[in-house]
């Protein structure tokens, strides 16, 4: 058995998962048991950062990645948002970057700017 | 050709720097910082002595009552936070009774007026905060507060306003002496002179040895202090001090002039002239000590603790004078406390000797204080309106804490003497100063000051060299 | 002299939920006066995720939390006077100046307080050393590098386990700089425990519990900070000195409500939460002036702040629309045992209508407690909760049918238990 602090909501939940069977017991959502099995199969994190941005209030804009991407791949997302420029105005919820790294998630903005 | 280079741009140096601009003479003023009131004028405790501590017939005795008088007068004229709080030195026992007693004689022969001698009662109903094992105090009304670094900065504006010059980042490397005179290099620039005024705090033996007149020795004692915030100020209404111990002069509750209370301060020897660090045990003894002054301190409103250093020397009093090893070489060492009591009637005095040592000293018919500065929240409502419309700036808060507005951080960017600083303009205006120390209004002011000078954020500076704030864009960004 | 209904004083998640619910329970003479440029408070820095699952069922970013209040905002009439400093307040009569329109006065029939709350710098906690530049509040740090844009350091420590510090181990961590430790003088973290697993686990940065900084070493830059162990009186224990050579030392040491106005308008302050004294309608001392969110007490979730806010802008518009109703008789709220205080601090039980929400935090861990609710040694409901702790603020509704049972004033205790098998 694993244990594991759910970091799906603030509540932390703490679970235990079979690494074998990838049973998750101690969750008190359903989004807990999916955090469990995956943290031990393929532990995902969400993004988020912040990109350049032309003619906005602020020179920087918040950003995430829409769902959550590999654990692994997020250095690799930085690299490429540090390289990104944005433009106002822009939509909180707008896609900035479509299928980031290859990972099936897209870059959006957090805010209006 | 400079008439007098004034090496140290400390209350001391500030205060010879505005009394020497009273003549027609060319005057100079050497500051190896990139402020001024760098050393030990901004870390101190911001008293301003009666004068019962120095034995009579010193210098230190002298000039601490003339001081004392001088300076309440320059504070109003240079709207310089000061407060005549007047002071106490408590006792707890006989044997501290029979030391006040003795303060109370010595403080009569040196001139000071308007002290008592208190029972219980009348302490108590001066200072209910105090250990209930206080059995009496040495009263002296003509104590009072003053904050420091603005009362330097105000002499040293006013001594620029009419004519002085002052260098900063430079640090006098050597000393020439040619025909007579001197050849000053500092700071990449050499600056012939005919007197010299050793105003250099800490250093002042080290710039002695350059013209191989080092006859003293700077023995630095460093204190640590606490200063509460505002929300704590009437803790106690005087500045409390103790009576001397084995350990050391005892520690003082005080307000301060802006309205914080101060406590502290230890006192170490032997330490590096360059450290100004806290130490855990420092403050633990401070605290300890002051226990014994009042119970009701509140550390959990500590809003920032620091350390000074005093310019101690080898010798009793205060090193003022022509050198006897170098002529023309004026020392101003060794102003150990009462120096900040001390320093106006210190400018005073060194004009006077150097018109003493021949150097023609015509009054100047024009000479005047420099405009007083807009502090905004001690405005009333209708001059606050008024302001505004004159001048919308007036209308931005920046420092939250103690309500400085974009306004009077652009007129202390405006100084004769331009800060370049966070804390440069924090000693002007009093932004960051509050409960949350810059934490709110630091990346503000960093901004101004960046589209003041027109330099990038990144080579903005907290304090003194090298003390940068932010190391670069995020991801490298151009 | 400008008159309205309510003012709010800040357009923080507080200040923006108060001001839409008294707009939605009928008041819509309202004024929202914000100093910064833009509404939202310190959300607009707090660009991680993890807001909103409980207000809004889905896991949003600080700025996107701002955002939907902002949109309610403007989808009223309420004025949002943004770039206004209040100065003071002095029987409901607002002080406050701008760049735009200067100094003005602002009168209204209720004003809410929600200015929220400033972070504890290193003055209270007396870190020693020297006073070279490159300490930052942590959220300083963060306001520098997701508003501003700039890194303040390359290499970090952390005192302090607090959400911000957390979040900022990560932020930093992936912006290129090495965080070095975290040190927390406490046996337990202060911040939730899944910024613990996703901030500093996944990129596997040391905490050191038990363990304070206990030397600052640099004159220009820092250059260095010196960590010891504590021990259980909390002093540093000779010999656990560790040093790590680092550009920056950020303090995550904790939150202290901005009561400043408040105190000045002589309301009345609860020395437990740093904010005001208030009853079960949000209101203090004061009539029809009434507090919520961070100014009133610190909060772990804004969802937290958003309800307690509501609470507070429906009550306001009842104030008004009642023309200042009659308070009725207060019962206290007391605390008891491993209980650190409570908000509201009391209650009008006339009042109540379907129960009563009481925010309280506990003293210390406690892996299965039952929170018990009593009146005069009779227990009046029990509530069991698993993991307390007193970095996660706890929250329990009492119904009106178990409060009606209470003589006289009521008292909340966190109590541990056997774990049953």
């Amino acid at each position: 058995m694993k244990e594991l602090v759910c970091i799906v909501c603030p509540r932390g939940c703490h679970l235990q998962v079979d690494e074998n069977t990838l049973e998750v017991i101690g969750n008190s959502c359903e989004k807990g048991a999916e955090y469990g099995k995956n943290e031990i199969s393929n532990p995902l994190r969400t993004v988020t950062a912040s990109v350049a941005v032309e003619g906005g209030i602020h020179p920087r804009l918040a950003v995430r990645t829409n769902r959550a991407v590999p654990k692994g791949k997020m250095f690799e997302i930085m690299n490429v948002l540090h390289s990104f420029k944005a433009y106002s105005p822009i939509k909180r919820g707008d896609v900035l970057i479509e299928n980031v790294c290859n990972t099936g998630a897209d870059i959006i903005a957090s805010r209006d700017i | 050709m400079y008439d007098v280079l004034i090496i140290g741009g400390g209350v001391c140096g500030a205060a010879v720097a505005m009394y020497l601009s009273k003549y027609d003479i060319k005057c100079a003023l050497l500051e190896k910082e990139n402020d001024i009131a760098m050393g030990t004028t901004k870390a101190n405790s911001g008293i301003v002595h009666a004068g019962y501590d120095p034995e009579p017939d010193t210098l230190m005795a002298r000039l601490n009552v003339r001081g004392s008088e001088l300076t309440e007068e320059l504070c109003k004229k240079l709207s310089v936070p000061y407060k005549k709080t007047g002071s106490l030195v408590v006792a707890f026992d006989s044997k501290d009774e029979a030391h006040i007693r003795k303060l109370y004689d010595r403080g009569m022969e040196n001139g000071v007026r308007g002290m008592e001698l208190l029972d219980k009662e009348s302490l108590f109903e001066l200072e209910p905060n105090l250990s209930e094992k206080a059995v009496g105090a040495l009263y002296a009304p003509s104590a009072a507060v003053v904050n420091p670094w603005r009362f330097c900065i105000a002499m040293c504006e006013t001594a620029a306003e009419n004519g002085v010059e002052f260098y900063l980042d430079s640090e006098v490397t050597s000393i020439e002496k040619i025909n007579g005179c001197f050849a000053v290099t500092a700071g990449g620039r050499t600056f012939d002179t005919k007197y010299i005024i050793n105003a250099a705090g800490i250093y002042a033996d080290d710039v002695a040895s350059l013209v191989g007149a080092r006859d003293f020795e700077i023995k630095a004692s460093k204190g640590q202090y606490f200063l509460l915030d505002k929300t704590q100020s009437g803790l106690v209404n005087t500045v409390v001090f103790q009576c001397p111990t084995e350990k050391g002069k005892g520690v003082l509750v005080s307000p301060t002039a802006d309205g914080n209370i101060i406590v502290g301060p230890n006192a170490e020897s032997g330490n590096e002239r360059d450290d100004v660090s806290t130490t855990r045990e420092g403050l633990d003894f401070v605290a300890a000590e002051a226990a014994k002054t009042t119970s009701k301190i509140n550390y959990r409103e500590n809003i920032r603790s620091f350390s000074g250093l005093r310019a101690n020397s080898d010798k009793s009093d205060f090193i003022i004078g022509e050198s006897d090893l170098c002529r023309h070489f004026i020392n101003v060492a060794g102003i150990k406390s009462p120096g900040l009591s001390s320093a106006a009637a210190i400018g005073e005095y060194v004009a006077e000797l150097i018109a003493d040592c021949g150097l023609i000293m015509t009054e100047k018919e024009q000479w005047n204080y420099p405009a007083p500065k807009v502090r905004f929240n001690e405005l009333s409502n209708v001059e606050k309106e008024r302001l505004c419309k004159e001048n919308p700036k007036y209308g931005n808060v920046v420092c939250r804490c103690n309500l400085i507005t974009e306004g009077e951080i652009l007129d202390a960017l405006d100084s004769k003497i331009k800060p370049r600083t966070l804390d440069g303009i924090k000693r002007r205006a009093g932004s960051g100063m509050g409960r949350c120390q810059g934490g709110f209004c630091g990346p503000r002011v960093h901004e101004i000051i960046a589209n003041y000078y027109n330099i990038p954020m990144e080579e903005v500076l907290l304090d003194k060299n090298g003390s940068y704030i932010v190391c670069g864009k995020v991801g490298g960004e151009e | 002299m400008i008159n309205c209904d309510i003012a709010v004083i800040g357009a923080g998640p507080a200040g923006l939920a108060a001001a839409v619910a008294a707009y939605n329970a009928g008041v819509k003479d309202i004024i929202v006066i914000e100093r910064d440029k833009e509404a939202g408070g310190i959300l607009n820095q707090c660009i991680h995720n993890g807001f909103g699952l409980h207000r809004f069922g889905e896991e949003l970013s600080g700025p996107e939390y701002a955002g939907r209040y902002i949109d309610m905002l403007k989808e009223t009439d309420i004025k949002l006077k943004l770039k206004t400093m209040v100065l003071s307040i002095d029987n409901k009569v607002i002080s406050a100046v701008s760049e735009e329109n200067g100094f003005e006065q602002i009168k209204a029939k209720a004003i809410i307080l929600a200015m929220g709350c400033r972070e504890r710098n290193r003055g209270p906690i007396s870190v020693p050393g020297d006073r070279g530049s490159g300490v930052f509040s942590a959220g300083c740090a963060q306001r520098y590098l997701n508003i501003e844009g700039y890194l303040v350091g390359k290499r970090v420590v952390i005192l302090g386990s607090g959400d911000i510090g957390l979040i900022m181990a990560r932020r930093m961590t992936l912006e290129g700089a090495k965080v070095l430790a975290v040190a927390e003088i406490m046996p337990f973290t202060n911040g939730l425990s899944r910024n613990v697993a996703q901030c500093l686990d996944d990129f596997g940065i040391p905490l050191y519990l038990s363990h304070t900084v206990t030397d600052v070493i640099g004159d220009g830059r820092i250059e260095g900070i010196v960590i010891s162990q504590v021990d259980e009186s909390m002093k540093p224990i000779k010999g656990t000195e560790k040093r790590f050579d680092c550009d920056t030392l950020l303090l995550s040491v904790g939150l202290v409500p901005e009561n400043e106005l408040t105190r000045g308008a002589g309301i009345e302050i609860d020395p437990r939460t740093n904010g005001a004294i208030v009853g079960e309608d949000m209101q203090t001392n004061e009539a029809g002036v009434f507090a919520c969110g961070n100014v009133l007490h610190v909060h772990d979730l804004v969802d937290y702040v958003s309800a307690e806010s509501e609470r507070a802008g429906i009550s306001a518009a009842r104030f008004v629309l009642s023309g200042g109703a009659e308070r009725g008789a207060q019962t206290a709220v007391l605390n008891g045992s491993n209980v650190s205080y409570t908000v509201p601090q009391h209650f009008s039980p006339e009042k109540i209508e379907k129960g009563i929400d009481i925010f309280f935090r506990v003293r210390k861990k406690i892996r299965l407690g039952e929170i018990r609710v009593e009146s005069n040694g009779i227990k009046l409901a029990g509530f069991k909760r698993e993991f307390l702790a007193p970095g996660e603020m706890q929250k329990i509704t009492v119904p009106k049918v178990l409060l009606d049972r209470a003589e006289g004033d009521i008292t909340v205790s966190a109590v541990e238990i056997e774990e049953a098998e």
